[in-house]
C-alpha cells in the first residue's frame, strides 16, 4: 500500500566555515556569504522515506523553509529521487524562531493534504536546537517519534520504529499520520541518480528564472523594462513547467499562514545580543617531546597531586 | 504584558524512580533564578508510584513539588508528559520553565512550548536574569530570563529572550550547572496533580526498552585522556586507552574522533557530548574547536599534544606539546610509571 510522505528539509550555513565578513551588524548571520549546505540528517530523513516507497511504494514530497538560494536544495532533493517539491520563500518568513518556523510548515504541509509520515532531519546544523519537528508535531496534531534509528514494521495506519533513548533504544509503535526526527546513525543516504541529476539541474524557480533573464536583458543593474523582462521570462516558466522542472515557491498567501504567525513576528523569542566568540590566547607552558621533558612535566603534575 | 509571580518550575526528569542528575543540577541553577527574581522554586515530578522522590527533590532546593502519579505515567511516552506537563504550566503559571537537554527534555520541552505557544532556547549554557529594550519600539522589561547559548557551531554567543511570552522556556545539558547541596531538614510542600488523561494521549505505546548501565563515567572523571581526529583510527585509541588505564583515569574524545568510527559516542567531550570538569585533561591530536572547549574549558590543568603547533588548544592549554602522540604518549606512560 503506498504511503504519501513528506520530508522536511533546510539548507544551512556550513558552520564549519563562518567567518566573521559573513556576519551582520545586528548580529544576524549573512547566510549569503556562507557555502550552503544540505543539512546533513535531513539527508538521512530523505532516504528514509525514499527507502518506504521503495518496499512499500508511495509519494515523496520535499517541503522546505529558507531564502530564494534554498532552490539548491530542492534541486539535490529532486536529483536524488523525491518526486515533488515545495519552497517557502517570502521576507515575512524570515527571521523566524523554531515555533515560527514550525507554524509556517504546518501551513504548507496543510495545503499539500493528506498525510501518512512526515520525516525531518533530528536537528540542523546551524541552530542545533531539534525543536522544529516536534514543534511541527504539534503544530498539525500528530504523534511524534524523535532519534528514529529505524523503522521495524509499516503496515496502513501504524508503524513500529527503533528509536534512540538516554543509554539505549526503545521500541515504540505509533498510529498514522505520525511524524519522524531522524538520527544520522539511521542509514546511508544514497546519492543523486545519474539521470536524475542530469534532467533536475535545469529545475529553477520563478525568482531565479527571473534575476538571470534581468541580469541577461540589463548586466549592469539588473533592471530591465518589465515588458522586455516579461517577454523574456514567460516562455521559460511555460517550458520548465510543461517538463515538471519549474520549482513552486510558495508566500504566506499561497498557504493560508496568518502573517503575525510567521517570521520575526511570529517568534517568542529574540535574540537580545550576540558576541563573536574570541579566543583570548594564553600563555602555555611548552613541553618538548623529548623523554626528559615528558618526564618533567608528569613529574611536575604528580607534585601538584593531579594524579591523586 | 502577561504578569506573573509564578516562580521558577524544573521538570525533574525520573527513570525508574531515579531522578536525572541533570533535573538536580537545575535545581541549583533555578534556586539562583528564583532568588533574583524573588520567587518560589518548584519542581514538576511524573511517574507512577513515586516513593520519596518529592522529599529529595525538596531537599536539593525546591519549595512546593507537583507529582503526577499515574500508571500511564510510569514511563516517559510525549503525548501523556506534554499534556500534563502543560495543564500544570497553564494553571500555576510559572515565569520560567527548565527541561534538562536529555533525550526525553528534548522531545518534550517543545512540544510543550508549541502547545503552550511560548518560546524555548535549546541547550542553554547559562541562564540569568536580566533587562531587555526592545530596539524597535524601544519597550522596556524587567526581570528576563536571559538564555544563552553557543551557537552556529560555536563561533557565537548569543543572548536569547522571550519578552512578550510567558513561560520563559529553556533546556540545558547535563554538567553545565553544578549539582546543589542536599539538606535534609528542608521543608517544602508536595502538591499531587490531577491527570486526566484521553485516549488520544496514549496512542504511541512502547513495545520494547533496552537500556545499558552507563559504561562511561566523564562527568565523575578527575583524570580525563581524550583522543581526537589526529588519532587517526580506531586501533590509535588502543594507545589514548592505555595512557588513560595508566594515569586512572577515563576515555574521552573529539566529536570528529566520534563521528569517524573510533570511539563510541559515549565517550564525546564538548557541546553536544558530556561537558566535564576534570583535575587533568589531556588533549592528544584534538585540534581544539569552540565546541570541544565549551565542554572541557574549566579543567584543572589541560596538556595539549597536537603535531600542528597551529592548532587553536594550544591557545587555551596549560601545557602544550607539538609533538607526535604516538611517540609522545609512550613516553607519558614510561615517565609515569617510573617515577612510582
Amino acid at each position: 500500500m503506498p504511503y504519501e510522505m513528506v520530508v522536511l528539509i533546510k539548507q544551512v550555513p556550513d558552520t564549519k566555515n563562518i567567518t566573521a565578513k559573513a556576519m551582520n551588524d545586528d548580529g544576524t548571520v549573512n547566510r549569503s556569504a556562507l557555502p550552503a549546505i544540505f543539512n546533513p540528517e535531513d539527508l538521512n530523513a530523505l532516504e528514509m522515506a525514499l527507502g518506504v516507497r521503495d518496499a512499500h511504494g508511495g509519494h515523496v514530497t520535499i517541503v522546505s523553509m529558507g531564502p530564494p538560494s534554498a532552490a539548491a536544495a530542492m534541486r539535490e532533493a529532486l536529483m536524488r529521487g523525491a518526486d515533488a517539491v515545495a519552497l517557502l520563500s517570502d521576507r515575512a518568513f524570515a527571521v523566524a524562531d523554531t515555533l515560527a518556523t514550525a507554524y509556517a510548515l504546518s501551513c504548507a504541509i496543510r495545503r499539500i493534504g493528506e498525510f501518512d509520515l512526515l520525516f525531518c532531519g533530528r536537528q540542523a546544523i546551524d541552530g542545533d536546537t531539534a525543536q522544529v519537528g516536534p514543534q511541527l508535531a504539534g503544530a498539525l496534531d500528530v504523534p511524534q517519534i524523535t532519534y528514529a534509528r529505524e523503522i521495524l514494521h509499516l503496515a496502513p495506519g501504524r508503524i513500529c520504529v527503533r528509536r534512540l533513548i538516554e543509554g539505549g533504544t526503545e521500541v515504540v509503535e505509533a498510529p498514522l499520520p505520525c511524524l519522524l526526527t531522524v538520527v544520522g546513525e539511521a542509514n546511508e543516504p544514497r546519492p543523486r541518480r545519474a539521470k536524475l541529476a542530469a534532467q533536475f539541474k535545469r529545475a529553477r524557480t520563478r525568482i531565479e528564472v527571473r534575476e538571470a533573464a534581468a541580469f541577461q536583458l540589463d548586466p549592469e543593474k539588473g533592471k530591465p523594462d518589465p515588458a522586455l523582462l516579461a517577454e523574456r521570462v514567460n516562455p521559460i516558466l511555460a517550458d520548465l513547467e510543461r517538463h515538471g522542472l519549474l520549482i513552486p515557491v510558495w508566500a504566506p498567501a499561497d498557504v493560508a499562514a496568518d502573517p503575525s504567525r510567521c517570521g520575526a513576528a511570529g517568534s517568542p523569542t529574540k535574540v537580545k545580543t550576540i558576541e563573536s566568540v574570541v579566543l583570548v590566547a594564553s600563555e602555555h607552558k611548552k613541553v618538548e617531546p623529548t623523554k626528559e621533558a615528558v618526564g618533567a612535566l608528569i613529574h611536575e603534575l604528580a607534585e601538584e597531586h593531579v594524579f591523586d | 504584558m502577561p504578569d506573573r509571580t509564578g516562580g521558577v518550575l524544573v521538570f525533574a526528569e525520573q527513570d525508574g524512580g531515579k531522578i536525572a542528575e541533570v533535573s538536580l543540577e537545575l535545581l541549583s541553577k533555578g534556586r539562583e533564578l528564583a532568588d533574583d527574581l524573588g520567587q518560589s522554586l518548584a519542581a514538576i515530578l511524573l511517574g507512577h508510584q513515586l516513593a520519596d522522590q518529592p522529599r529529595q527533590l525538596i531537599a536539593f532546593g525546591c519549595d512546593t513539588v507537583y507529582v503526577a502519579d499515574d500508571p500511564r505515567l510510569a514511563v516517559y511516552t510525549t503525548l501523556p508528559y506534554a499534556q500534563v506537563v502543560s495543564e500544570v504550566v497553564a494553571d500555576r503559571q510559572p515565569e520560567v520553565v527548565i527541561f534538562g537537554a536529555s533525550p526525553a527534555g528534548r522531545d518534550l520541552a517543545p512540544r510543550v512550548a508549541s502547545r503552550l505557544r511560548t518560546g524555548l532556547t535549546a541547550d542553554c549554557t547559562n541562564l540569568q536574569i536580566g533587562d531587555h529594550t526592545d530596539p524597535v519600539r524601544k519597550t522596556q522589561y524587567r526581570d528576563l530570563l536571559y538564555q544563552i547559548r553557543p551557537a552556529f557551531g560555536g563561533n557565537i554567543i548569543a543572548t536569547i529572550v522571550t519578552p512578550e511570552h510567558r513561560p520563559q522556556m529553556a533546556t540545558v545539558r547535563e554538567g553545565v550547572m553544578r549539582m546543589p547541596q542536599a539538606d535534609p531538614a528542608r521543608t517544602g510542600e508536595v502538591v499531587p496533580v490531577q491527570v486526566a488523561l484521553g485516549p488520544e494521549a496514549t496512542v504511541v505505546r512502547i513495545i520494547e526498552r533496552v537500556k545499558a548501565e552507563r559504561k562511561v563515567n566523564l562527568k565523575g572523571a578527575k583524570v580525563i585522556v581524550a583522543g581526537g581526529a589526529g588519532v587517526g583510527s580506531a586501533e590509535g585509541f588502543e594507545l589514548v586507552r592505555e595512557l588513560a588505564h595508566t594515569l586512572g583515569g577515563e576515555v574521552g574524545a573529539s566529536r570528529a574522533a566520534v563521528d569517524a568510527g573510533y570511539i563510541a559516542r559515549d565517550h564525546q567531550v564538548g557541546q553536544t557530548g558530556t561537558t566535564v570538569r576534570p583535575k587533568l585533561y589531556i588533549a592528544a591530536g584534538i585540534s581544539g574547536s569552540i565546541q570541544h572547549r565549551a565542554g572541557m574549558a574549566e579543567s584543572g590543568q589541560i596538556l595539549a599534544i597536537n603535531t600542528d603547533p597551529e592548532a587553536p588548544i594550544f591557545s587555551f592549554a596549560h601545557y602544550g606539546i607539538v609533538g607526535d602522540l604516538f611517540e609522545v604518549i609512550p613516553k607519558m606512560i614510561e615517565a609515569y610509571k617510573s617515577k612510582a
